[in-house]
């Protein structure tokens, strides 16, 4: 069979039905320009403006001093990367508990997946600043739930989660959630889920099979949703605005009051690249462990 | 952990997805004056908003922006997406990478460089502002060009080119062949990724909040910028309105995807 396909191969390649129709390369140009301007363009003065200095109220001297890194050497600054770091990776992981559980019941035992699925993706495709306005209302203390759980003795009168951290984590759970379940299902959905029995029969317990024969076998699917949560909630900007107290600061509504009320455009932009470089580094971690992933694991 | 408890949880995951949604609506159609203290029902709040200038004029500032960034990331895309399956792979990886990453840089990160960009263009061309409708008309084609070039792709890759084969045997040239018969087939993949990206633009509001300016307001700026005074009736409306009309856009997207996959399977399996 293999000797047969490998006979067929470089015929096969000359009528090859993958790839789609053959048309010209230079197709790709006006699309490539449009990147280049546009998007390599702004990136490179970034990073131009990061080493830049600011002059007066707003302008800004072409030079390369690296004072603006070093002012965020500051432990006001450091508290506020510490901060988003953490906001990142316990919101990565807040949502990967929500959403585990999800992907796995849809993956072995839902009956309507393509549709369930797709339930699960249509929020993520509406505003994303209506959803997180749509928090402001649930989390008022005047919503009607709120007062009859209060006037039950439920939760305490004093219960405040609007404009504090914890509004913050619900507003980035609520919205990174299908970024997570996403890879977690496609990963589940290849499981063979005889190995599970076998380990079971061969004397494991629930638990244990989760552990030692479920959980690796979907480990790659763990790491790309969370490397997909945790890339944008470097720089998330829009929940502690909307959700968040002022006290809520974390490096994206650092950058962006440096843009809007202190003007000082080269600071901003230097936040901006550590936030940059915290993003590649995330995204080199992970292509670090997905490669020894397809080395060792499976 | 049992079935039945997974399913409990899955079924209260749905719930925290779509009560939020469920909850904009529900009160929009609040006839009170305080969006959470239940006055009885009513549509007026949609009459107000549709009749208040300061949300049909960023409404149809929004709309005309997202049409005419759907066209334009229409054809960029599908140009693209038809040109990248035959690229080398050293031309191919970059630009492949170029695609995902105007698609995952934090957008705060985009938008303040485009800002940056777009204030010192205006400065070298000598004028005050640039700011307004055209950049984020511009802005917003970067990141859905690659939205469309991405769902045109996938269905590019898969649908073979014996068909272009035939027609090229038949004496046809590259351009009446792409028109008569690659675009036919492709239409319904384009049409979604223009959905997707009208919509997606219809709702930006980072991107647009850097790069607009002070005299161009959309409607998610209109929105955002009455936040502060706490939730409106009026505004809670327009915002149910958006949410409906996104919503539509997407499931129609997403039939005529299924639509014509299926059609496909159909042909395939004759």
């Amino acid at each position: 069979m293999a000797v047969e396909v490998a006979r067929l191969e470089p015929r096969r390649r000359r009528f090859s039905a993958a790839g789609g129709p053959r048309y010209p390369g230079w197709l790709a140009l006006p699309a490539v320009g449009w990147y280049l301007l546009f998007f390599v363009g702004p990136l490179a003065i970034l990073a131009l403006f990061s080493v830049a200095e600011r002059v007066g109220f707003s302008t800004v001297v072409y030079t390369f001093n690296l004072d603006n890194f070093a002012d965020l050497w500051d432990p006001l600054y450091g508290k506020v990367f510490l901060r988003t770091l953490q906001l990142a990776v316990v919101g990565t992981v807040a949502t990967l508990l929500v959403g585990f559980p999800l992907a796995y019941y849809l993956a072995r035992y839902a009956t309507r997946k393509t549709l369930l699925l797709l339930l699960i993706v249509i929020p993520f495709w509406t505003s994303f600043l209506i959803r997180t306005y749509a928090w402001l209302i649930i989390l008022a203390p005047d919503f009607p739930l709120f007062r009859a759980l209060r006037w039950a003795g439920i939760v305490p009168s004093d219960l405040q989660i609007l404009y504090t951290e914890k509004a913050v984590y619900i507003g980035v759970i609520y919205n990174y959630l299908p970024l997570m379940v996403l890879p977690l299902y496609a990963a589940l959905e290849r499981m063979d889920w005889s190995l599970v029995d076998a380990a079971q029969d061969l004397g494991d317990n629930a638990w244990q099979a989760f552990r030692r024969v479920t959980l690796p076998l979907v480990l790659p699917g763990v790491l790309a949703g969370s490397l997909l949560t945790f890339i944008p909630l470097t720089g998330e900007y829009l929940v502690p605005v909307i959700l968040g107290g002022d006290l809520t600061v974390y490096a994206g509504n650092l950058i962006g009051s440096q843009f809007v009320t202190s003007r000082d455009w080269p600071f901003g932009a230097a936040i901006a690249m550590v936030v940059v470089g915290a993003m590649t580094v995330a995204v080199l971690l992970y292509a670090r462990l997905a490669r020894r992933e397809e080395q060792f694991g499976g | 952990m049992g079935r039945r408890l997974l399913g409990a949880w899955s079924l209260l995951v749905y719930v925290f997805l779509y009560a939020p949604i469920a909850v904009v609506v529900f009160f929009a159609f609040n006839g009170g004056r305080q969006v959470l203290n239940w006055d009885g029902f009513s549509t007026k709040w949609f009459g107000e908003a549709l009749s208040d200038p300061t949300i049909t004029g960023p409404f149809r500032t929004s709309l005309l922006i997202a049409l005419v960034n759907a066209l334009i990331a229409c054809v960029l895309g599908t140009a693209l997406a038809m040109a990248i399956p035959k690229m080398r792979t050293w031309v191919r990886n970059p630009v492949d990478a170029l695609v995902y990453m105007t698609l995952v840089t934090p957008e705060i990160v985009f938008g303040i460089s485009a800002l940056i960009f777009f204030v010192q263009i205006g400065n070298w061309l000598g004028l005050s502002s640039i700011l307004g409708f055209w950049t984020v008309l511009i802005a917003h084609v970067v990141f859905n060009a690659s939205v469309v070039a991405l769902v045109v792709r996938a269905r590019f890759v898969g649908m073979g080119q014996t068909l272009e084969e035939a027609s090229y045997d038949l004496g046809a040239g590259p351009i009446s062949t792409f028109r008569q018969v690659t675009l036919p087939r492709l239409a319904p993949a384009v049409l979604a990724g223009g959905l997707l990206a009208f919509t997606f633009s219809f709702d930006d509001f980072i991107t647009s909040f850097f790069v607009a300016g002070a005299g161009t307001t959309t409607l998610p700026l209109r929105i955002f910028s009455s936040l502060r005074f706490g939730v409106s009736p009026i505004v809670n409306a327009a915002a149910a309105m958006i949410l409906v009309l996104t919503l539509t856009a997407i499931v129609v997207a997403y039939l005529v995807l299924r639509r014509t996959e299926r059609k496909e399977l159909a042909w395939q399996s004759r």
